[in-house]
């Protein structure tokens, strides 16, 4: 069946049909590029999606203070609420099983200046653990660590974008900043996934603003972080056992909804991983879709090869060619033909997908890729499908009688 | 070489049945040359297809060359033709894209001669029919008798016992027809047996004896002196 002899024969056939070879070969090329390139784009957008929605830590949750809407134990309505340093460490002693980080936020606008550059930025003063929950990553040098917030260092991680600005070419690491009128020492430059702005801060001990605004302990905003393992359910708890707890501490009535706000990342997650969800579905769908348009458009080539087959199998019965010898000669070469062009398909593909690479990063496709795998399955369905459609019409042609063949003009 | 007894058979158009051989009984020595000759419709395609074993016999017997065709599946037939026989179509029936040399060659690929053993015996028989110098043309490249010709050796390469000609000179003027009967007769001198179906009384004459069919039932059976056809070149 595999003798060189038969491939020779097969091989014939082949080189004296170009145009049935072009063909069957160009539908599953054609299928293939085309399913590689539609499903490599999918996963571009859900990439660029993923990359919109989930650039901070997921497992955050941010806490604002408010004020309040309803009179409670003897306090009136409208009044601010402020957080302080005890917050934290409240915080932290009481929710240790749910606790993974924690970290203070104050935010504030000022002029920064290096040399005759000056700017105006936002800075912020926070704790080490900040860095986690923003990913922040850092380019050189190093991020704030525990004993600067201890020691109350005027230390400053600034922005790619800050020391873009500022020092042109030169290298920020070791220079003073003027921040409002204070002097901050340069230790560390981060890039961040999420936008220029974010690249456009300055971080600082909150120690250290707290003491160069009068040595106050208030605090903007808590971002904690919950232990992962927790899950979604896990995480609703804790945001109701932690407003709970603020209110009490902060003296605000239990139904009171604006004395505090906790913001769940993980309530965002929930409708991005459903909304991403959608997206895969949409991606496999066209995906399958392409497939068994490929299918059909190799079936039907198949039941065209062999109509026109007809008589020349008619001819070959008469000399002597059994069923059998019928239907693996046309299998042999559907099976062929489809692999090389199923082969090119795939290669043309990748590569299609190679070159746009980030080109379409405008239209929201980021580093669009097929994982090899469904490539290969796919390849191989449609090598498959080819096979099997030659193989119905093949057994058909075969079972005719060869005088019932030979008649068909 | 062929013996048939009692041969029916019958097609179904629709409702209707026709019955086309009506009980054949019919022998065959080695060495004959047989015509088979008859209006359309007598059945004469229908007989030559059956001992052809294109088509199937619904009763009767059918022996060729002492072995009896019966319980003919498929492959089975596709076995005994390659084996037992040689046709011979009034379209000549040659696969366009293979040259002379393939088509000739092709019944041995069958029979699994090696490709090389192959190319020499078809470009023999290729010889024989004087086409040698045609080897590497495509059946388009070739005039009707020509095409003929080809057909003739294909039919011979396979050294079956039994050659069957489906009106071989329908599709040719008088001269080329002249020349391929020559052509078979010089084969037949060799020794091999040969069935052909003809409607035209000077090709019949060509042969050793004629076989008349009417509506499916052997009407004459009888030896004539063989017209040489050499006579007419």
């Amino acid at each position: 069946m595999f003798s060189s002899d038969n491939w020779q024969e097969i091989f014939q056939t082949i080189k004296k049909n170009k145009l049935r070879t072009f063909l069957s070969g160009f539908t599953i090329t054609l299928g293939l590029l085309i399913f590689i390139t539609l499903l490599g784009l999918g996963n571009g957008l859900k990439n660029s999606f993923n990359q919109f929605f989930m650039d901070d830590a997921t497992n955050t949750m941010f806490i604002f203070p408010g004020r309040t809407s309803m009179p409670y134990k003897g306090y009136n309505v409208n009044r601010t609420i402020q957080f302080k340093n005890d917050d934290l460490t409240d915080i932290q002693k009481n929710f240790p099983f749910y606790l993974e980080y924690i970290t203070p936020r104050i935010f504030r606008n000022g002029t920064v200046t290096f040399n005759n550059e000056s700017n105006s930025y936002s800075y912020v003063g926070v704790s080490p653990a900040h860095q986690i929950s923003e990913k922040t990553i850092m380019m050189k040098g190093r991020y704030l660590n525990d004993l600067d917030v201890k020691e109350k260092t005027k230390y400053a991680v600034i922005g790619r974008l800050v020391e873009k600005d500022l020092f042109k070419d030169r290298n920020a690491l070791g220079e003073h900043v003027i921040i409002n009128n204070t002097a901050y020492k340069v230790i560390g430059v981060f890039q961040d996934e999420g936008g220029d702005n974010e690249e456009r801060r300055i971080y600082i001990p909150y120690t250290t603003l707290q003491l160069i605004e009068k040595n106050t302990d208030d605090i903007n905003q808590i971002v904690l972080a919950y232990k992962p393992e927790l899950g979604y359910a896990g995480a609703m708890i804790f945001e109701e056992k932690l407003t709970k707890f603020l209110k009490e501490k902060h003296e605000i009535a239990p139904d009171d909804q604006s004395g505090v706000f906790i913001r769940n990342i993980a309530d965002n997650m929930n409708d991005n991983q459903q909304l991403s969800g959608v997206l895969t579905l949409i991606v496999t769908f066209v995906g399958i879709g392409t497939l068994i348009a490929g299918v059909i458009g190799i079936s039907n080539i198949m039941v065209f090869v062999i109509k026109e087959r007809t008589k020349e199998i008619g001819v070959r019965k008469a000399l002597g060619a059994t069923p059998f010898s019928i239907i693996t000669m046309i299998l042999q070469e559907s099976i062929f033909i489809t692999l090389i062009a199923g082969y090119v398909g795939l290669f043309l593909g990748i590569f299609v997908l190679k070159m746009i690479g980030d080109k379409l990063e405008d239209y929201f496709i980021l580093n669009p890729y097929i994982d090899l795998g469904t490539a290969i399955t796919a390849t191989i369905i449609l090598i498959l499908f080819g096979a099997l459609a030659g193989y119905v019409p093949a057994k058909r042609a075969a079972k005719i009688q060869p005088i019932v063949a030979l008649r068909d003009e | 070489m062929i013996a048939i007894k009692d041969l029916h058979k019958s097609y179904k158009m629709g409702s209707n049945v026709l019955h086309v051989l009506k009980g054949i009984n019919f022998n065959v020595e080695e060495g004959e040359m047989v015509a088979i000759m008859g209006s359309s419709g007598s059945g004469k395609s229908t007989l030559l297809n059956i001992v052809g074993m294109l088509d199937l016999l619904d009763t009767g017997s059918y022996t060729l060359d002492g072995v009896p065709i019966v319980n003919l599946n498929e492959t089975k037939a596709a076995k005994y033709r390659n084996k037992f026989l040689g046709f011979i179509f009034q379209s000549f029936n040659l696969i366009n894209y293979k040259t002379a040399l393939e088509n000739v060659a092709l019944p041995l690929y069958y029979q699994r001669v090696p490709k090389k053993e192959r190319d020499e015996k078809a470009l023999q028989y290729l010889t024989k029919v004087g086409l040698a110098n045609w080897a590497t043309h495509l059946p388009s490249e070739l005039s009707g008798g020509q095409k003929q010709r080809v057909a003739i050796a294909r039919a011979l390469a396979a050294q079956p016992k039994v050659l069957l000609a489906d009106e071989p000179t329908g599709a040719l003027d008088s001269t080329t027809s002249y020349e391929v009967m020559q052509l078979l007769q010089e084969i037949n001198d060799e020794g091999k047996t040969l069935l052909v179906v003809t409607h035209e009384e000077d090709i019949a004459n060509m042969c050793k004896r004629i076989v008349q069919l009417k509506d499916g039932i052997i009407i004459e059976d009888k030896k004539v002196n063989q017209v040489r056809a050499s006579e007419y070149v």
